[in-house]
């Protein structure tokens, strides 16, 4: 079908920065020469623009959409843009750099399949650079692609970006960083943005969306079949009047009919009879699915409750957990106080037993003694649930491993954490 | 998977959510493309069992005729239930005041009615078919968003959204607005109504209609928008790119018969869909300030 690309591939990638990093210019540049911009967009933009008395058009403002951000002229809030080339569809979660913005950073990252670091090549490597990639890491963040930005200022000079490249592996050596890429870039000019920079000769690799259009990124697919019991649906009628299904989206490996599972937390076994999506019967389904499982028999099962592969790789079930917590509200975390947890689709109360130690965002040192959390502060604790529930590290899994708090009074969400 | 079947697995993830962590939950149906492939995503996402949210309309009384027409079939096709909320009768009732002049809307006044049905019903999440990539404000917005008990927006004190989990708690007397394809855009939306062959109303195929041209863009010659004196009708043909009341519905020239033509023309266009949208054109932040009071 012409100009329709029905089965495009969609990478989602996070992007941190701060003030005057480039990130939003970078943001717009790659919207803008990828041609996801539109007139009227770009009007409004000039148009703002001229009325703040910027001489240049600033695309910032393209991605700055709240009242009080454009008034500020900083970026607060996460924001997602969306665009697509012939090869693939891009999600980006847009999250501002400060470190007063850690948890905005912390929700950005955790859809994310890619995280894009900008570092500012006249300063080169900061505090702030590796206190991104950390959080990248920590969210399980599979690639990073560090952009070396504003190499219009210093001449496009290669000793610049390769000092830059050697002093960020120096300096994250302690992380456990994953597979990582260095682009140098101009987000104001566009070199090697969308388009191969004729000012940067020395540089071999691809531009930044080319990059982004090829990486390849792991998936989970390969595992063993899990899902989590969401929904079950029974149709109140004659012709189905047998129907229950277990409705769930999968969280890890394939399920095929016939295939035997096991319950849990009952730890009964069955038989998939069928599974569906909408009207259409599906011979088998995979990771990241959201479908309608029947069984063979008549099984006492709701929400809350896993359907997992019959095998001895199963998760593990428990009420006691250690983990990894961002703190999120100006109301400090407290030891002993109940908290709301949300755990896939299950939700029970629990209460943190011990803060283990306290991770200095900006060094990464580890700071033991602390007998609460504030706002941003990121720790390893022991969590202790009312109920058990089946769960597997972070790591190995994103669904059976990750939580959210909820305070049981003002229902905000307070908090987030990752099992270790 | 592909782009469309990952972003499909997710907005059925999330309408699952709302049913299971919902008593009163109610989709928003304007007879947009956007509600529709979200009442679609809904069937699927039940099926065989019956559609567990009613379709709540908020009518501004300015309605093209073929989007009744298209609801009121859709709802006997799923034996679904409607419910109507009249902004004619929130005036009737002075609840409102209808703007004057030439350029005047109901489009604002649909806040009020929408919160009173939202009240009347008791409504605890209403989901609609709002998408990220329609507007600067909505970009920021959460897939399950809170709204305190005056159906206010706090833009500056969202809930974080990690992950796919959502958090639905909330005191009484205070909703969500959910929005399950917030990460669609409105490419993704079309490719969709393909894929799937979803029927749409006829307004968003080319046809003739009696328009006159206003501030850089068509709009339909009913009686419901007062035409200054110079402002000529001519017959035109035209399409809708999005539907809203007539009154805010900008109508695009254009030869698009079949949903091919319209994918292959929005892969060409250089206007966003809202850009036919006067609702948007008032302010810089137009849609933030609307939405912090309770717009859809």
């Amino acid at each position: 079908m012409a100009n329709g690309y029905l089965d495009m591939k969609l990478l989602r990638f996070t992007t941190a920065g701060s003030v005057d990093d480039g990130k939003s210019t970078l943001i717009g540049r790659l919207l803008y020469d990828s041609k996801s911009i539109f007139e009227d967009q770009l009007e409004a933009v000039e148009t703002a623009s001229k009325s703040r008395g910027n001489e240049d058009v600033n695309l910032a403002l393209l991605t700055d959409g709240l009242k009080a951000e454009r008034e500020q002229g900083i970026t607060i809030d996460v924001a997602y843009r969306y665009f697509a080339t012939p090869k693939r569809k891009f999600i980006i979660a847009d999250t501002p750099g400060h470190i007063q913005y850690t948890r905005n950073m912390v929700t950005g990252a955790s859809t994310a399949d890619l995280a894009i670091i900008l570092i500012d090549a006249r300063h080169g490597v900061m505090e702030q650079t590796i206190r991104h990639s950390y959080i990248a890491t920590l969210l399980g963040i599979s690639r990073i692609v560090v952009c070396v930005n504003k190499m219009d200022l210093v001449d496009y000079s290669q000793d610049v970006f390769n000092k830059i490249i050697a002093d960020y592996k120096e300096m994250s050596k302690h992380l456990d960083i994953p597979e990582t890429d260095f682009i140098p870039i101009s987000a104001k000019n566009g070199d090697n943005v969308v388009n191969r920079s004729e000012n940067i000769t020395w540089y071999t690799g691809s531009p930044l969306l080319e990059f982004l259009e090829n990486v390849e990124i792991k998936n989970q697919t390969s595992g063993d079949f899990r899902m989590a019991v969401q929904y079950v649906v029974r149709p109140i009628s004659d012709k189905f009047a047998d129907f229950r299904g277990y409705a769930g989206r999968i969280a890890q490996g394939t399920v095929k009919v016939g295939d035997k599972i096991k319950i849990l937390l009952s730890g009964l076994t069955s038989t998939v009879k069928g599974i569906y999506n909408g009207k259409q019967e599906l011979p088998q389904a995979q990771e990241g699915e959201s479908v309608d499982i029947t069984l063979a028999d008549d099984i006492d099962i709701s929400r809350g409750d896993y359907l997992v592969g019959d095998n001895a790789n199963i998760p593990s079930v428990g009420k006691e957990f250690t983990l990894d917590i961002c703190w999120f509200n100006p109301s400090p975390m407290q030891l002993r106080k109940k908290y709301i947890v949300r755990h896939a689709t299950q939700e029970i109360q629990g209460l943190f037993t011990e803060i283990l130690h306290k991770t200095d965002i900006s060094t990464q040192e580890k700071i033991e003694g602390a007998s609460e959390l504030q706002l941003n502060d990121i720790a390893r604790v022991t969590l202790k649930t009312a109920g058990e529930l089946v769960y597997e590290s972070y790591k190995k899994n994103k669904v059976t491993g990750s939580l959210v708090f909820v305070d049981p009074f003002t229902f905000e969400t307070v908090g987030a954490g990752m099992i270790v | 998977m592909t782009h469309l079947n990952e972003l499909e697995a997710e907005s059925i993830y999330i309408l699952r959510e709302v049913a299971a962590q919902f008593q009163k939950p109610a989709i928003l149906f304007s007879g947009g493309k956007d509600s529709i492939v979200v009442t679609h995503l809904a069937y699927k996402a039940f099926y065989p069992a019956k559609l567990p949210f009613p379709l709540v309309h908020i009518d501004t009384g300015h309605n093209f005729k073929e989007t009744i027409e298209y609801r009121d079939a859709l709802v006997e096709k799923l034996g679904a239930q409607l419910i109507v909320g009249s902004v004619q009768e929130s005036i009737d009732t002075g609840r409102v005041k209808e703007e004057t002049g030439y350029n005047a809307s109901r489009n604002a006044l649909q806040t009020t009615t929408l919160l009173d049905t939202i009240e009347k019903y008791k409504f605890d999440a209403c989901i609609g078919g709002a998408r990220r990539d329609e507007e600067k404000a909505r970009a920021k917005e959460r897939i399950f968003s809170h709204r305190d008990e005056f159906g206010q927006w706090n833009p500056k004190n969202q809930r974080p959204e990690l992950w796919n989990i959502f958090n639905g708690r909330k005191n009484m007397g205070e909703h969500f607005r959910v929005f399950p394809i917030s990460n669609w855009t409105e490419m993704d939306v079309w490719q969709y109504i393909y894929k799937e062959n979803i029927e749409l109303p006829s307004l968003y195929y080319t046809h003739t209609r009696k328009c006159f041209f206003r501030d850089g863009q068509w709009l339909a010659a009913e009686d419901c928008i007062k035409r200054r004196p110079e402002e000529e009708v001519v017959e035109k043909e035209v399409r809708c790119r999005t539907i809203g009341d007539i009154t805010c519905t900008g109508l695009t020239l254009s030869k698009a018969h079949t949903i091919e033509d319209i994918i292959a023309e929005t892969a060409a266009t250089r206007v966003t869909e809202r850009g036919g949208r006067a609702d948007d054109k008032r302010s810089e932040t137009a849609m933030e300030d609307r939405k912090i009071n309770g717009y859809f």
